[in-house]
């Protein structure tokens, strides 16, 4: 097939580089993504092992279910975060005491990488809420009891946890958050509701932000480890949404919810602190989710226009086509630089908000982008669920929302660029 | 009795990559394009490690013949569970050209000068399917050989293999030390985890030359082509069993 298709191509472009015609054949996305990685040499022998592994776990324990757990409505997470965690790929930046590797952020990264080659959104979305989410202040700040307690049970996969910060009355603004742990002796009664709760229902523990003091915002809020099965907590109907439909999230009300103070991660006042030390974690593992189905879509979207004949020739030779789809590859390069130069420095000890910001704010737009052409590329067939395009449609416009919507990340920007307008003086 | 056991691992072109032949017309494409551990011996290092966990075999040491990046493979199957790897080097251009019966010698070699009890490879490699490196070794040490198996079990001083052959399977005992080479069910082989993918930077891997084991690799066979299988014809629909024959007549088929 591949020699038969040589002789078609027309004379004047035998003189295009030998190696330019040998990639475009290439059919399965991984080695390309390999070979795109080598080149930057941003990954070691290490990093490359890691992905290997995580990709074989994905294909034989997680991609031949995906279709009947996204029908389903949920993944079962106790199963495949077990399989995760004997193979310690949920412990990877996590301390050694604790079931960890200790190992630096470009782990995470890589790992964030190889995880985009499930076929949907939700599943590696509910894995970075466990590893990059739910656990990175109380690997960080957790005294021993609570490391013990939830942090080394969610390194083995023996527990799920679930992130609890945003409440139905605001997500974007986390200092305005209303529920209260109060102190009443040795335990901290909790009131209040939390919205939009990825791994909800299955959840075994949740690192949840609450207000424990009176005083300012930035300063009156902590985290606390709470069991899901402590009576008072209340999960409403799950929530039906149009994308990462086998990830289950729901609405959690807390009705005099009694945990003891000694599950509070770290200093008291101190969670609003930790909570945003983590998002620059949490940001660059959003943009390194999507690399991996922006460039599926890429590739599948080549394959169909190429099979796919229109007035009597493949779509792909439409130069509208294939000049669009090498833009769209040019996007995610330039996306995947930008990771890694922000992870390089992050490693090296610098503050990478802006930069971090940066790659959460152009993965968002770029996948909206992407998704939206491709789909568009593949007509009538795109609209439809049985193919992969759409499904990435759905799930992957959560990430200008999700994580710090694209406005909260234009805000951080405009503030490190000097041109964020300063708040009305209230008059007192 | 505790086992030395060696594995033979090679480094071909990933099961998943569409292959293209060259546009010389003398072999595939291979630069640039993604390589991994052939899927039969990714089998047989699975196979070696589990014979280690039950205490069978007291070591395991991954063989591979080829260029610089043979390391990544024998990296692999460190990863895996081996304790250590030896790296025959062969440099790329003479590895087009590299037969069974050249690995076959520098595997025999290699047992010989470790003092192995067992060797175990892959049945096939997915590149040449020539499917004949495990015969060739023992005969060249003068071993029993179990291939194709899909099952081994230690008993006193031997080895009870069940083979898959084509009418089914067959049992049979061979006396150690022994070749064997693994088929598809023997068992499925384990994700390197994420632990152990570190700790294998640590393990030795010891490199050499064909030469060092006087092995010559002068190529006796010459690739005079290779190319594409024909292009599969669309097919075309028939009414019943009347338009059948009259088609299959047209064609000068009956």
């Amino acid at each position: 097939m591949a020699a038969s298709t040589l002789s078609k191509i027309p004379k004047r472009l035998i003189t295009v580089p030998w190696r330019a015609l040998t990639t475009r054949n290439i059919s399965t996305t991984y080695p390309l993504q390999q070979q795109a990685q080598e080149a930057s040499e941003f990954y070691k022998q290490e990093h490359l092992e890691l992905q290997n592994s995580l990709k074989k776990l994905i294909d034989t324990e997680i991609n031949p279910h995906v279709d009947r757990w996204e029908a389903e409505g949920q993944f079962p997470a106790h199963e495949v975060f077990k399989k995760l965690g004997q193979a310690g790929f949920l412990g990877v930046t996590k301390p050694e005491e604790y079931g960890g590797l200790g190992l630096d952020y470009t782990y995470s990264v890589a790992m964030g990488e190889a995880l985009g080659n499930v076929n949907c959104g939700a599943i590696p979305m509910a894995i970075a809420v466990q590893t990059d989410m739910a656990t990175p202040a109380l690997a960080r700040f957790g005294s021993d009891y609570v490391k013990e307690q939830f942090l080394a049970p969610s390194i083995s996969g023996d527990l799920v946890s679930c992130l609890g910060v945003s409440e139905p009355s605001g997500g974007s603004d986390v200092a305005s958050l209303k529920t209260t742990a109060r102190r009443e002796g040795d335990d901290f009664i909790i009131n209040g509701q939390k919205m939009w709760i990825t791994n909800a229902f299955q959840a075994d523990w949740m690192c949840l932000l609450a207000n424990t003091s009176q005083g300012a915002p930035h300063k009156n809020k902590s985290l606390i480890c709470v069991p899901m099965d402590t009576p008072g907590i209340h999960l409403n109907k799950r929530i039906d949404k149009m994308g990462m439909r086998s990830s289950d999230t729901a609405q959690i009300f807390f009705e005099d919810v009694r945990v003891p103070a000694k599950n509070i991660i770290g200093q008291e006042g101190m969670g609003f602190t930790y909570q945003m030390l983590q998002f620059q974690e949490e940001r660059l593992a959003a943009a390194a989710l999507t690399l991996a189905p922006l460039e599926i879509c890429i590739r599948e979207t080549i394959k169909y226009t190429r099979d796919r004949m229109a007035f009597g020739q493949p779509l792909l030779n439409n130069q509208y086509i294939h000049f669009r789809l090498a833009e769209l590859e040019t996007e995610v390069e330039c996306l995947r630089s930008l990771l890694y130069r922000a992870t390089e420095l992050y490693v090296g000890g610098e503050d990478v908000t802006k930069l971090a910001s940066m790659c959460k704010l152009k993965s968002g737009r770029l996948v909206r982008e992407i998704s939206d052409s491709c789909l568009q590329f593949w007509g009538g067939m795109g609209f439809t669920n049985e193919v992969l395009v759409s499904r990435f449609y759905r799930d992957l416009r959560l990430v200008s929302i999700g994580g710090g919507a694209d406005e909260v990340m234009l805000s951080i920007i405009c503030k490190y660029m000097g041109i964020l307008p300063q708040a009305p003086k209230k008059k007192k | 009795m505790s086992l030395k056991v060696l594995v033979g691992v090679k480094r071909v072109i990933d099961y998943a990559v569409k292959i293209r032949v060259r546009p010389d017309k003398l072999g595939v494409v291979t630069d640039g394009v993604k390589h991994s551990m052939n899927p039969f011996d990714e089998i047989a290092i699975e196979e070696a490690v589990r014979l280690k966990e039950k205490k069978i075999a007291k070591e395991v040491i991954a063989v591979s013949c080829g260029p610089a990046q043979a390391q990544e493979t024998i990296r692999t199957a460190l990863a895996m569970g081996a304790d250590r790897g030896i790296h025959v080097e062969v440099p790329a251009k003479e590895m087009e050209k590299l037969e069974p019966l050249h690995v076959s010698k520098i595997l025999a070699k290699l047992v010989e000068k470790e003092g192995g009890d067992l060797l175990i490879v892959g049945k096939q490699a997915i590149d040449d399917d020539t499917n004949a490196t495990a015969q060739m070794t023992a005969s060249l040490l003068n071993w029993p050989q179990a291939t194709f198996a899909s099952e081994i079990k230690k008993t006193d001083g031997e080895l009870e293999v069940t083979r898959e052959i084509d009418g089914g399977l067959e049992s049979i005992k061979v006396k150690l030390p022994a070749v064997v080479s693994a088929d598809l069910r023997l068992n499925e082989p384990r994700y390197a985890t994420l632990p152990n993918i570190m700790k294998a930077k640590k393990k030795k891997i010891q490199k050499m030359k064909p030469g060092d084991l006087s092995v010559d690799v002068t190529p006796h066979l010459e690739v005079v082509e290779v190319l594409d299988p024909p292009v599969r014809e669309a097919g075309i629909k028939v009414d019943d069993v009347e338009g059948l024959v009259t088609k299959l007549k047209e064609a000068g088929r009956i």
